[in-house]
């Protein structure tokens, strides 16, 4: 839907800008213009879309998965409930496949990651239009709606699941256990350096893999359907539609993934070697 | 893309999210689903247990209709002997009373034939000298020939 006063590619970039608020070194403190003012701010800027929307899917799911929780009943499931069962026992099982320690806080976690992943992905299969042009129409300038589009939401999980990752790493192993995983190993004990080092970049690899596996394939993924909804409006459902059925695999997919990999890489941290 | 704040807030997000599905969503419905696994458990042990005390009972009432059936062939023998007893004795009774009605009638006639002979024999001197005054166209003296009678009439 490129309208007539903006080139193709001030659409695509406009489509690929987040809400910035931040503190802009000449302007002070406000919403940013243009992707350049947005990057002009630094770190201490805030994208209010990708917080907006991915707060507001979390705590639907927590609402509505709440909800159901309270009303849970061991006799004959309702349909909703029934459909909450399937999938928490789907992460159940994927967690005691993966996972053979006792910790309570691994299978909600990984519940939270594979639900509210996938709800922030979902959104990728509203019209790209749709959302921004409403806000454009109430005066906000940039409005990104699929938040795992953006590298810090995927980067924020990934950032707390690193910070698991070690946390349970020392507290299983504690802190000269986990020391001596990342030096005497897999190399003998003389190759300490080498060990260190190539332990720390696998370690490292984790969350980065983690976070960017999952932007990478959202941010590609909307924007094809940007690209698409460059082409004239009669042609466009030829190639969204079709893309749109395969991108429901892959919101899954990838919601699966990083859950799967956040059990894998939590599995390993209790691994005592 | 523009690493900033954000990241930050999402990890903030991430971690009240996963908290809160730790305490209010993931509890209640494993509960559920554990318990709902323990119904069904003991639901299929009572169906087993049932069938197990169907099969019992069903034993059960086979060997009770075998002992019945043994004891009413049982009874029915013994009231087949019994009424074998009964008809013998009847047939006992009823030979004992035909003896005892014949016997009555054979020394009744024989009380008759005694008595026609003795009435006989009280007329047949009468009737033979009778006879014999026929004959010889005389009177006999009873008298005189009463012990020779009488002789004669004994030996009737």
């Amino acid at each position: 839907m490129a309208s007539g006063t903006v080139t193709s590619s001030e659409y695509i970039s406009h489509h690929l800008t987040n809400l910035t608020f931040g503190n802009h070194p000449v302007e002070g403190w406000k919403l940013a213009e243009s992707a350049g003012e947005a990057a002009a701010m630094g770190f201490w800027a805030i994208n209010v879309d990708t917080m907006l929307w991915s707060v507001g899917l979390g705590v639907f799911f927590l609402w509505f998965f709440g909800k159901v929780a309270k009303a849970a009943t061991a006799g004959v499931p309702g349909n909703t409930q029934n459909f909450i069962e399937t999938i928490i026992e789907f992460v159940d099982d994927n967690v005691r496949s993966i996972f053979h320690y006792k910790n309570p806080v691994i299978a909600p976690l990984s519940l939270t990651i594979f639900v509210w992943v996938f709800l922030m992905n979902l959104m990728d299969l509203v019209p790209v239009d749709w959302l921004p042009y409403i806000a454009g129409q109430m005066g906000i300038h940039f409005m990104k709606v699929v938040p795992t589009t953006d590298v810090n939401a995927t980067g924020g999980m990934a950032l707390s699941v690193f910070a698991l990752i070690v946390y349970y790493s020392i507290k299983q192993k504690g802190v000269s256990g986990f020391m001596k995983e990342l030096s005497f190993q897999p190399l003998p004990k003389i190759f300490m350096p080498f060990n260190l080092f190539l332990e720390i970049v696998g370690l490292l690899a984790k969350p980065v893999s983690l976070a960017l596996r999952l932007f990478g394939n959202m941010y590609a993924g909307e924007m094809i359907f940007i690209l698409i909804a460059l082409l004239p409006f009669w042609i466009q459902w030829l190639l969204a539609v079709p893309w749109a059925i395969f991108h429901i695999l892959i919101i899954t997919l990838q919601a699966f993934i990083f859950m799967v990999l956040t059990i894998v890489y939590l599995a390993m941290a209790h691994d005592d070697h | 893309m523009n690493i900033n704040l954000t990241i930050i807030g999402q990890a903030i997000a991430f971690f009240i999210f996963v908290v809160f599905c730790m305490k209010y969503v993931w509890p209640p419905i494993t509960g559920a689903l554990a318990e709902r696994k323990k119904k069904i458990a003991e639901g299929l042990d009572a169906a087993d247990r049932a069938t197990r005390d169907l099969h019992l009972a069903q034993e059960k009432a086979t060997a009770n209709l075998r002992e019945s059936k043994l004891e009413a062939a049982a009874i029915i023998e013994q009231a087949n002997k019994r009424a074998s007893q009964i008809i013998d004795e009847a047939k006992e009774q009823a030979r004992a009373e035909a003896d005892r009605v014949k016997a009555a009638a054979q020394a009744e006639i024989e009380q008759d034939v005694n008595r026609a002979k003795e009435a006989l024999r009280a007329q047949v001197a009468t009737l033979v000298v009778a006879g014999a005054e026929k004959i010889l166209e005389t009177s006999i003296d009873e008298k005189a020939h009463a012990q020779l009678l009488n002789k004669l009439a004994t030996e009737l």
